[in-house]
């Protein structure tokens, strides 16, 4: 018996000698990644996050984004490389303050690897270098303002990328459309101090004036201020032929009233930007609305309509606001380089580098996905959109397509 | 008296002086500056006051609910905003109704009544209750407790609406009718407006009267003067403060109706501005005091509306009206300078401070 068992150990010895001496070609993995590589075990899901609004006034803008994520994921049958996928969804309530708690809380948790967020610009100053810091990649289905992706731009971190059309572009497309097509030679601005909006009458406002127009006023309002009379009695005073305001709701639906019920404005163009893009606004506007202008990304084609159908099911009703797409095209732009970049081992655990990650999205190039084909430039500018100008209707939502 | 009269004037005395005279020196500087240039006919300035007063009346009304809870409690009911928005935001639903069944353009009248004795029954039900939940209990603590206790009570009032109505907006149908405008000479004023000023012209008469010859009235000011001897007396001292948050509930609900005629947008978050804002003009005009509070509002109100155009266009300022509450505020501390206790307001003596 003795004899026995000590034949069964030697052979054993020599077996487990043998494989010893193999192991070299099955090396242990290990991380050459400049700032460290997230690891999950064979059953853990991979974790992404989105901080975007979802509570809140604004909260359609966020949860809209949500959805789009939640698409993507879904499409994927909730599946990557063979994982959950795991979204961990904070509020980042649209202010620095909440975007500064929500960053904090998302950067303490090493197990994410990318961030779908943020919605607002405001946000991003606050909760983007956050998760820069903790070597998250980053990307952006809302965030607006120019200076997130300029070079050398003390705002332009690391790891930071966007679906979302920067701010340039938009208002570019604004003043072309109102000297081009509503031939107008006098414009008026009204911001409500936010990031977006400030910048976006700026650059409208440039944009113009190269064009050849004037500018009568460049005027604020408060984000919640509902009195926009004596604002708008000071714009006629300057006699504009177009008011650009893009801003907000509820402002914005007041700023429609109102100006129709000044002395001379009452047949001024007026115009606003992707924000008053919002069934709300031809709620709270009323017959006022008719003939109202925002700009916005383009959707169309067979993709869009199909996803457009899965949103319908999800949520019940129509997109309630535009980012949805941008959200989905930043989600699954953020999964396609996680499997590009991973290493998996036979187990199923499954390593991300995360500096890997982040050149991987920073070279995405020809990506196809709902708001175009879209290469991202070495910043993480990466939308690619054609801009139009939607017209209301009183009583009818979604506007219709004017320009181009 | 061998001192003469420099001698008692404080380093305090002076700094507060010169910020007077300094608002005095912009405001008079600026407005002759903005006249001179006639950049604004007369019209444009008529359009701002009317706007100013449809807006102050508004205010007023608002500032009602806390002056006179002020008034009888030595106590501000930060929760008033949200007695405000209560109605107004209920009283929707039923206007969007009505808006189905033809209402509002046949009978627009009819459609602001039924609107507003909506708006009013769930104010004043909703300052019953505060009272009730909120206030009594704690009514013989320390007075910094029901400051605490309102800003709670506003937070769960405005989330209480969030959960039932929805964080996104809602709106008045306007009838046609309160859109038109009646020309005069050379201005015009919306049927909307004249239609808000009269109504709070007329509502704040009711409520003086109301407090200054009805029986509950004249307990009320007994309750105001002295809690103790009025109850020795036999005034039964909590049906008065009852009564008065009802009054108070009463008038935001009108002011919620008034306020829609101009601004037909709600959300659960709209009362926080207009409440705030009506306090200020109850201060302004003295809280305490029911004219104090119509001359606030009403102060407040064209301030705001023609205040950033007078004062500082003529200075060649951009953007002036980003500065309306900055102007709003400037000229409180200057009438709070010269008068501490507001316009209208009577000396705080010992026993009442």
């Amino acid at each position: 018996m003795a004899k026995k068992l000590f034949v069964v150990l030697s052979v054993l010895i020599v077996v487990s000698m043998a494989l010893a001496a193999c192991a070299p070609t099955k090396k242990a993995f290990e991380c050459t990644d400049p700032i460290g590589c997230v690891t999950y075990g064979p059953q853990d899901p991979i974790h992404l996050a989105a901080a975007l609004v979802i509570a809140g006034p604004n909260e359609t803008l966020g949860l809209d984004s949500l959805y789009g994520v939640e698409i993507a994921v879904a499409d994927k049958g909730g599946k990557l490389l063979d994982h959950d996928i795991k979204i961990t969804s904070e509020d980042t309530g649209c202010s620095a303050e909440t975007g500064q708690a929500a960053g904090t809380k998302l950067a303490a948790d090493t197990t994410i690897v990318g961030v779908i967020g943020t919605s607002c610009s405001s946000e991003a100053r606050v909760a983007v270098p956050l998760f820069s810091k903790a070597g998250f990649s980053v990307v952006s289905p809302s965030n607006t303002a120019p200076d997130l992706t300029e070079a050398g731009n003390a705002n332009n971190y690391p790891g930071y990328l966007r679906t979302a059309h920067n701010d340039e572009i938009q208002g570019a497309a604004a003043a072309k459309f109102a000297v081009e097509k509503l031939g107008v030679k006098k414009a008026a601005t009204i911001h409500d101090g936010s990031l977006y909006a400030d910048k976006l009458q700026q650059v409208f406002a440039e944009e113009f004036k190269k064009l050849g127009g004037e500018i009568t006023a460049q005027e604020a309002v408060a984000p919640d201020q509902t009195d926009m009379g004596p604002v708008l009695t000071r714009i006629a005073s300057g006699a504009p032929e177009l008011i650009y305001f893009p801003i907000f709701l509820p402002a914005g639906a007041f700023v429609i009233q109102q100006a129709k019920q000044t002395s001379g404005l009452e047949s001024t163009y007026l115009m606003g930007a992707d924000g008053l893009f919002s069934p709300d606004v031809a709620e709270g506007a009323g017959d006022a609305v008719e003939g109202f202008f925002v700009s916005s990304p383009f959707l169309e084609g067979a993709d869009y309509d199909a996803f457009k159908e899965k949103y319908k099911t999800k949520v019940g009703k129509e997109p309630i606001s535009i980012f949805h797409a941008h959200a989905y095209d930043a989600a699954n732009m953020i999964m396609a380089c996680i499997e590009k970049v991973a290493t998996k081992e036979d187990d199923g655990t499954v390593h991300v580098g995360r500096q890997a990650l982040r050149d991987c999205l920073y070279a995405t190039k020809d990506f196809k996905g709902l708001t175009g084909v879209l290469t991202c430039t070495a910043t993480g500018d990466c939308a690619n959109p054609t801009i139009a100008v939607y017209q209301y209707k009183a009583g009818e939502y979604p506007p219709t397509k004017f320009w181009p | 008296m061998r001192k003469s009269w420099w001698h008692k004037v404080t380093i305090t005395d002076i700094i507060v002086w010169a910020i007077g005279i300094a608002i005095a020196v912009v405001v008079v500087y600026g407005s002759i500056m903005t006249l001179a240039s006639g950049k604004y006919t007369l019209a444009n300035w008529i359009d701002l006051a009317i706007r100013g007063l449809a807006q102050g009346a508004v205010y007023a009304l608002i500032a009602m609910g806390y002056t006179l809870v002020y008034g009888v409690l030595k106590m501000i009911n930060f929760a008033h905003s949200e007695v405000f928005t209560g109605g107004v935001f209920t009283a929707v639903f039923l206007a969007q109704w009505l808006a189905t069944i033809g209402i509002v353009n046949s009978n627009p009248f009819l459609y602001w009544i039924l609107c507003g004795i909506l708006a009013m029954i769930i104010s004043t039900g909703i300052a019953i209750l505060l009272e009730r939940v909120a206030y009594r209990p704690l009514r013989g603590a320390p007075r910094l407790v029901p400051l605490i206790t309102a800003i709670g009570a506003s937070f769960f009032l405005q989330y209480t609406y969030r959960g039932f109505y929805g964080s996104g907006i809602q709106a008045y149908p306007m009838p046609e009718l309160f859109q038109q405008s009646i020309e005069f000479n050379n201005f015009k004023i919306y049927v909307s407006q004249l239609v808000v000023i009269i109504s709070g012209f007329l509502m704040m008469l009711v409520l003086f009267s109301i407090v200054q010859y009805t029986r509950i009235g004249k307990a009320m000011r007994a309750v105001s003067e002295d809690k103790e001897v009025s109850a020795l007396m036999g005034i039964d001292v909590d049906r008065v403060i009852v009564f008065t948050f009802a009054l108070g509930g009463a008038s935001a609900g009108v002011a919620g109706i008034l306020y829609v005629m101009l601004f037909p947008i709600v959300n659960f978050f709209m009362g926080f501005i207009p409440g705030l804002k009506a306090f200020t003009a109850a201060v302004l005009g003295g809280i305490g005091s029911v004219p104090g509070a119509f001359l606030g509002g009403t102060l407040l109100g064209l301030l705001e509306s023609i205040g950033p155009t007078l004062f500082l266009d003529g200075m060649g300022i951009p953007a002036p009206y980003q500065l309306k509450d900055a102007i709003a505020f400037a000229i409180l501390v200057f009438i709070l300078i010269f008068r501490p206790t507001g316009i209208m307001g009577e000396k705080l003596t010992q026993a009442k401070a």
